[in-house]
């Protein structure tokens, strides 16, 4: 199977071809080791860093992000479990809001005060 | 009228990092005027990830970006006001700002810093036919609306312009249950970053329609559809007859930042057309000695990281001038060649080390960028591809500036 993936580990923004071939992934086009980690991630198990906000006991809103990358599939259903969360006021940024969300082993953790 | 050394217009990326930086160069009596409610500017509504990559070498979403220069400024003690909103500039350096809690103050200032940022090319100046129905955002406002007031502008939407900001929109909207119809592109290319059409399109199977734009807005009181057409790549012109209806409550509109520049203009400061900002030298000091400009006021950034950085270049300067540390060198004018679009600085001194920054008019695979003084190649670099939005840095050494005079010219040429 030969997959085509815009990296997008920097903006130079490589075309590169991945090869699947059972175990072996070959990768082409890249122009640093960045980008054939990025690029064998993206056909294997694809992530991407969460964020959206949270609404606060107090009425206003923080904004969130999940403190690594979760598995790109999962987005959705994490994006239901935040928005039935509420904040507690006070929250300073760093602070996990959501312990491992959907048992991806990632927490979701305030990125601003409370607006 | 009360007197102070620096002032800085604007409390946003730029006008932090300024500040923070003309600090360490030892200056102490300075206060920011920022006409929001409080720092950070429009960091604060960009929840998204990927701040600070260059900076920092981590990924960070926009309120921890600022919040970064917030901090520091809060520790070094700089005077800030907020809900102030700075009415006039004159060339002499007086500064008139308004608030409710002190009404209308007159500052004289030995320098200033202007780091008032951009504003979005809004529907007025689009000249898109049709019906004035509520619906209608540009994609910053609709940003607002969403992560920092916590509404949603809409459910089914359609997006003019791929900037960044409509990119991002496009996913936010997403993720909050809307459902993207499309994003329109006047243009043969995308102005957004290439990781923002993959993860915010892409990952969402919206498609982007290139050289495609809206051609009529429908509906009374609240938007019900939208007719897009394809262009002709080359004038621009739609085909009528290939246009399609797409129903949608909400059109968002990213076509394109412009620098905030009503106050710089008034200073009586030299503008330059084509990046809508000031006409900077080598230091980011304008065409009036002791006012400097930097960040997105300046010309549209990419990255913020590129604002910090410009930022402190202008915040050293501004200190310099106040110290009376400046010299009088030999000033080079920089011209736009073939294929470039504007540099940043206009002019630079051939005294020192600078770091020119320009934009490609086009997309440009395989060419090189060249630098000459009359016919002469002073500089060669060969690329892979350029393309208009993104930045280019290019570095001019000292000691090749110092022997030469009048102007450089900056160009895209083929690899011979």
């Amino acid at each position: 199977m030969v997959k085509n993936v815009t990296c997008t580990v920097c903006p130079m923004g490589c075309a590169i071809e991945v090869t699947v071939d059972g175990e072996n992934i070959s990768v082409k086009g890249n122009t640093c080791k960045r980008g054939e980690i990025y690029a064998k991630a993206e056909v294997t198990c694809p992530t991407r860093v969460l964020t959206t906000t949270m609404k606060c006991e107090s009425g206003g809103i923080v904004s969130v992000k999940s403190r690594c990358a979760i598995p790109k599939d999962k987005m959705f259903e994490c994006m239901k479990i935040i928005n039935s969360f509420k904040a507690k006021s006070g929250v300073k940024i760093g602070d996990t809001l959501i312990e491992n969300i959907l048992g991806t082993g990632v927490d979701i953790v305030a990125a601003s005060k409370e607006v | 009228m009360k007197t102070v050394d620096l002032i800085i217009v604007g409390g946003g990326p730029a006008g932090l990092a300024a500040a923070i930086s003309a600090y360490k160069c030892g200056i102490r009596d300075m206060i920011i005027f920022e006409r929001d409610v409080r720092l950070g500017g429009i960091l604060n509504q960009c929840i998204h990830n990927g701040f600070g990559l260059h900076r920092f070498g981590e990924e960070l979403t926009g309120p921890e970006y600022a919040n970064r220069f917030v901090e520091e400024v809060v520790r070094l003690g700089i005077d800030y006001r907020l809900n102030t909103i700075v009415d006039s500039i004159s060339p002499d350096k007086t500064v008139r700002v308004m608030s409710s809690e002190n009404g209308i103050e007159e500052y004289k200032a030995k320098a200033i810093i202007l780091a008032m940022g951009c504003r979005e090319r809004p529907r007025g100046a689009l000249n898109i036919a049709g019906t004035r129905p509520a619906g209608i955002y540009t994609a910053g406002t609709a940003q607002k609306f969403v992560n920092l007031m916590g509404y949603m502008p809409g459910r089914n939407v359609v997006i003019l312009g791929s900037g960044d900001i409509g990119l991002i929109m496009a996913r936010r909207m997403t993720l909050e249950g809307a459902s993207v119809k499309a994003v329109c592109e006047l243009m043969s290319y995308s102005g957004g970053l290439t990781r923002n059409i993959v993860q915010c399109l892409d990952d969402f199977g919206i498609p982007l329609k290139l050289s495609t734009t809206v051609v009529e807005v429908h509906g009374k009181d609240r938007l019900t559809g939208v007719t897009v057409a394809p262009v002709d790549p080359k004038t621009l012109q739609p085909f009528m007859d290939k246009a399609e209806y797409i129903e949608c409550d909400t059109l968002l509109l990213s076509c394109g930042l412009i620098p905030e520049n009503e106050l710089t203009r008034e200073a009586g400061i030299e503008i330059d057309p084509i990046t809508s900002g000031a006409v900077v030298n080598e230091k980011r000091e304008t065409s009036v000695p002791g006012i400097f400009s930097c960040g997105n006021v300046l010309h549209v950034h990419d990255l913020v990281d590129f604002v910090s950085e410009e930022a402190e270049l202008a915040g050293a300067s501004a200190a310099e001038h106040i110290l009376g540390e400046g010299n009088n060198s030999k000033r080079l004018d920089i011209k736009r060649g073939f294929g470039v679009r504007y540099t940043v600085p206009q002019s630079i001194s051939n005294d020192s080390d600078s770091d020119v920054y320009f934009r490609v008019s086009d997309i440009m695979t395989g060419k090189k960028i060249v630098v000459r003084h009359n016919d002469n190649v002073i500089l060669e670099k060969k690329t892979q591809r350029l393309v208009p939005g993104e930045m280019v840095k290019i570095k001019l050494k000292k000691d090749i500036l110092s022997t030469l005079d009048n102007s450089i010219t900056v160009g895209i040429e083929e690899v011979k």
